[in-house]
Order: structure tokens, then sequence, then C-alpha cells
């Protein structure tokens, strides 16, 4: 907006102004209405959704679904569609940090008179597109379920190792076979041809990048996992044909 | 300052020493008008005792824009759900037992054993999920009408930085549940910081208290759910709040101030004056 422009605005508000009510009674009216709603909706829902409470937290069980609350099924389903792994970092700090940055300079790009929504297509389709890709997300993130099976063919003095896997929510973050999600981590279905049984084991203890580490697991447990682990070498197996 | 001339019922309740000087003891007003004026004379009588700033009358007698709607009750309906958050909240912490060994238990006690724990600890938890959406809501409202825009940038600055506090009470508040989904979600969310660029590892070490997770980290998610955040937020609400005050609210984009000024020439030809007792007042107020 130039000097003019910002000074028409100021004359035209002040008129509209003058010309509206009085802030106490008639906004305070509505704003109260409208409190009420908050407080009563809250209320109903803690009386009929109730509360939840899973297991205790702890470290050294295994049974877990690293899931977020429903605000960030977003981020992570972002996390899931950006394939190679290389760029999960891109995915979960850069397109957020990105989106901030573009919000907070909104107002600083975006200095056109006009305000009507109508009249502003590239900033209303923005707008629009941004709410529908998030409820997308949302929605995607709210209904995949966590992943508890896997089709591959196991050799049973590896099953303990399999369950591991199973109760660890590897499978939210990897793809083993047919089963699991895209990302953000690495498929692992031949993961025994690419990777040492050594590298595996340091992975799994390190924990690299956003994965957690799994050292806290018992002895016993870890072994398994890391020959199971290690035993993944995809085109062995009949059951691996869904690339 | 406003001094409103006709009587109040309001005011003859008040004991005689509260009663303002020269106040009027007898009036025929109805009680409408009374009630409409009950504000204005407490605020007179504060007024008069503060140093007879009347910022107060101010903000409530300014007027608000002709046209303005219910669209623009949502940043006041996210003010009170912040405010339920922190009422709620304050019981919750009275029960809540920060440290990794007993934060499980000091919840499930609150909620099987404590009177009305599990409301209150429910209305809390689902108190998070309306703010949030409202937020979005109220975001949604200002980008659609253009109120970003001059002169009101800089409110809209302060709110992405509400928007962001917003999210980290959310994120913060995950975890003081401390059961196996929230803590390998936390654990997964704070390396997903890990991988930022410059802060990002410190950012998460800061968080966890360490390279791990450890004895400190459930402390410090508490600490910052609920000292550090919610003071920063109330902060950035008043100044949000204060711009408010100053600036006015937007008038709907679609009205046209001549349009407007007609459609109230039409209206006050019907209309009496009949409202004008109260608002007389404030006219001057505003002028201020
Ligand atoms: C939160 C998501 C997440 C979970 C849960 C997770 N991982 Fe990972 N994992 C990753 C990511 C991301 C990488 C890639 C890290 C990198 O390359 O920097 C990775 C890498 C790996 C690697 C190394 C791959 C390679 O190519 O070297 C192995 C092996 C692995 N994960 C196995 C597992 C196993 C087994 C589990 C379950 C016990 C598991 N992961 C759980 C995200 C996860
Ligand atoms: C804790 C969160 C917030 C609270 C309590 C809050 C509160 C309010 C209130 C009470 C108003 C008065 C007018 C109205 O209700 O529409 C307002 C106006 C405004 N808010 Fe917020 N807000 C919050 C977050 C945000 C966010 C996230 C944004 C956007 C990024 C934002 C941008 C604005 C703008 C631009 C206005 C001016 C609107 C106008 O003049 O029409 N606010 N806010």
């Amino acid at each position: 907006m130039n000097r003019a422009e910002k000074e028409a605005y100021l004359r035209e508000y002040e008129v509209l102004k003058k010309k509206g009510k009085p802030f106490f009674p008639y906004a305070v009216a509505k704003d109260s209405a409208m409190a009420l709603i908050v407080v009563l909706v809250i209320v109903l829902m803690s009386l009929i959704l109730g509360t939840e409470q899973g297991p205790k937290a702890d470290p050294t069980t295994t049974t877990f679904v690293p899931r977020p609350d429903w605000y960030f099924f977003f981020l992570f389903e972002l996390l899931r569609i950006i394939k190679p792994y290389q760029l999960v970092p891109i995915a979960t700090i850069g397109v957020p940090t990105i989106c901030m940055v573009l919000l907070i300079s909104l107002p600083f790009f975006d200095r056109g008179p006009e305000r009507r929504p109508e009249r502003r297509p590239v900033a209303s389709s923005a707008g629009c597109l941004t709410i529908i890709a998030m409820a997308f997300l949302t929605y995607v993130g709210a209904s995949a379920g966590p992943p508890t099976e896997i089709d591959l063919a196991t050799k049973p003095e590896l099953e303990a190792g399999k369950n591991v896997v199973l109760s660890s929510g590897c499978l939210g973050c990897h793809v083993i076979g047919d089963n699991g999600n895209h990302g953000p981590g690495p498929e692992l279905t031949e993961i025994g041809v690419r990777r040492s049984a050594a590298a595996i084991e340091r992975s799994l203890r390190v924990g690299p990048d956003l994965m957690p580490s799994y050292s806290n697991l018992d002895a016993d447990q870890f072994d398994d996992l890391v020959a199971y682990v290690s035993s993944l070498r995809g085109e062995d197996e009949e059951a691996t044909n869904g690339e | 300052m406003a001094e409103p001339e006709t009587s109040s019922r309001f005011l003859k309740l008040l004991p005689g020493p509260l009663r303002r000087p020269g106040t009027p003891q007898n009036g025929t007003g109805n009680l409408i008008d009374s009630a409409k004026e009950a504000p204005a004379d407490l605020l007179g009588w504060v007024d008069e005792r503060t140093g007879g700033s009347s910022q107060m009358t101010a903000m409530l007698f300014r007027k608000v824009p002709k046209g303005t709607n219910w669209f623009y009750t949502l940043g006041s309906a996210t003010l009170f759900a912040f405010i339920a958050q922190a009422l709620t909240g304050v019981f919750l912490a009275m029960y809540y037992t920060p440290s990794a060994t007993q934060a499980y238990e000091s919840i499930v006690h609150l909620t099987q054993d404590v009177f009305l724990g599990e409301f209150v600890r429910g209305m809390h938890l689902w108190g998070a999920s309306v703010m949030v959406i409202l937020v979005f809501l109220h975001m949604a409202r200002t980008f659609f009408f253009g109120a970003y825009k001059y002169p009101r940038e800089l409110q809209w600055v302060i709110g992405v930085v509400l928007l962001i506090l917003t999210m980290t009470m959310a994120f913060t508040g995950y975890l003081l549940r401390f059961d196996q989904r929230a803590f390998w979600a936390t654990v997964v969310g704070t390396n997903i910081n890990g991988t930022g660029p410059l802060v990002g590892p410190f950012l998460s070490d800061f968080l966890r208290g360490g390279a791990e997770f450890g004895p400190t980290t459930l402390p410090r998610f508490y600490a910052i759910h609920m000292l550090l955040v919610p003071g920063a937020i109330i902060a950035m609400i008043g100044a949000h709040l204060k711009l408010v005050m100053t600036l006015g609210t937007t008038a709907p984009p679609w009205l046209r101030a001549d349009e407007a000024s007609k459609a109230r020439d039409l209206r006050t030809e019907k209309v009496t004056t009949s409202l004008n007792g109260g608002s007389s007042d404030a006219e001057e107020v505003n002028e201020v």
C-alpha cells in the first residue's frame, strides 16, 4: 500500500468505526455466548469421551508405536510421504520452518490494499490449498493404523526377533516386505544384503537420525532383534513381490 | 472521563461512601438503562480512585466497526479456551508429580481416586484440542479477511508467535501423561528437533536435559509446559489484545464506508434515539 492508499484506508475505517456499535454490550454479548459454547463443548467432550491412558512409559519394554497426538499427524504424515530418507530432515525441519517464515512475513510481502478474499485469488487459493492439504494429511495420519503384521516367511528360530520388531514399532517408520510405512526410515526388506550384522547392530544401538535407540532392550531381545533384521534378504523369500 | 448524568439503580445498592459525590439518589431510569450504566458507574468509581485514567471505560465503550459478525468472536473464544486450560491445569498440578517414576501413578491416582479428577483431566485433555482448533480458525478468519494488512502487521506477527507457542504446549503436554505412546512419540519428536540445522541439536539437548532421555527430561517438560510457555503466551496475548484496543478490529472487507453510511442513515430515520443514553457518553470517550 502506498501512502495515499494507507490514508484512504484509515479514513474509511474511521467512518465504519463511527457507524459501529459500542463494544459493551454488543460485542461482549456475542463473545460471552461464544465463551459459553466453548466451555460447554469442552465439558461435554470430557464427560462423553473421558480420558485415556495407555500402559506406563518404560524405556526397556518395546510395545509401542511412536504416534503423536492428532495435532501433529500432518507432520508425521509428511515424514512418510517424503520417500528418500536422506530428505527426512527437510520434511521435518525444512517444511515447518519454511511455513513459519512464510506465515510471519506474510504481511510484509502481501501488501496490496485489497482485502476481499474473492479479489485476492492468489492468497485465497493458497489459503484454501493449505487447509485442504493439512486436513488431508491429518486424515491420512489418523487412519493409518499401527502395522502389526509381517507377511514375510520367517524361520522358526527367528520368530523371537520378529516379535521384537513387531512390538517395537519399527514398521511405523520402515517397510519390511509388504508391511509397514514407506518412510521416514529406509526399506528394510533387503537390509541383510546391504548391511553387515555389525552395522545393523550399531544402527540399533545408536538410533541414527530420528530413529530411537534400542540399546535399552534387554540383551536377549536385542540379540534376537539383530539376528532377525540381519536375516532379511528380500529376494530369498517368495512373499516379496509388492514393491 | 465518562460521567453518566442519569442516575442508576445499581449505585443505590452501594453503601453510602462508595457512591460518587453528587450522584442523584432517586432516578427515574428503568432497569435496563441502569444495567447498561452499571459498568460505567463502577468503572467511574475505580477511575476516581486510581488516578482517573479511563482506560477501562475506553475499552468497554470503544466502538467496534459496523458489520462485525460471529467470525470476530473466534479470537476471544481462543482466549477463553486458554483460560480454561490455565484453570484446569492448576488443579492437575495439585496432584501431578513430575518424576519419571511417579508421574504415571500420580495421574492414575488423579483419574481414579480424586473427586472429579477424571472430569477435570478430561477438560484439560479435550480443551487442548479445542484450543488448537480455535487458534487455527481464528487465524483463517484474519487471513481471509485480510486483517493482517496495514496497519495490523504486528498483530499478525504476534499471532504467529502465539500459534507456535500453542503448538509447543501441545507437544510438551503430551509427554506428561507418561504412557508408552506419549513417551515414544516424544522420543521421536525430540530426535526430529535434533535433525534441524544449527540450533537443532542444542534444542533437543535442552528439551531432554542431555543427549538422552533421562530422569531430568520429564521435570523439564513439566516446567516448560506449565511455567515457561504459559508465561510467554500470557505476555503475548497481552500484547495482542493491547493492539486490538489501539488499532481496533477490522470491518468486514466487503463493507464500504459510503454504503455503510447510507444504510445507517436509512435506519436512523426509523429507529428513535432510545439507545443513545449510554452511547453518547461513549462517543466522547472514544474521541479521547
Ligand atoms: C521413528 C522412526 C523409526 C523407527 C520407529 C525405527 N526406525 Fe530405523 N531408521 C529410521 C530412520 C529415519 C533411519 C535412517 C537414518 C539415517 O540413515 O540417518 C533408520 C535407519 C535404520 C537402519 C539402518 C538402515 C541402513 O540403511 O543402514 C536400520 C537397520 C533400522 N533403522 C532398523 C530399525 C529397526 C529394527 C527398528 C525397530 C526396532 C527401527 N529401525 C525403528 C527411523 C526409524
Ligand atoms: C492464543 C492465541 C490467540 C488469542 C487468544 C487471540 C486473541 C485475539 C482477539 C481477542 C482478537 C480480537 C478480534 C477477534 O477476535 O477477531 C484478535 C485479533 C487478531 N488476531 Fe488473534 N489471537 C490468537 C492467535 C492469533 C493467531 C495465531 C493469529 C494469526 C497468525 C492472530 C492474528 C490476529 C489478527 C491479524 C487480529 C486482528 C483482526 C482484526 O483486526 O480484524 N491471532 N486476536
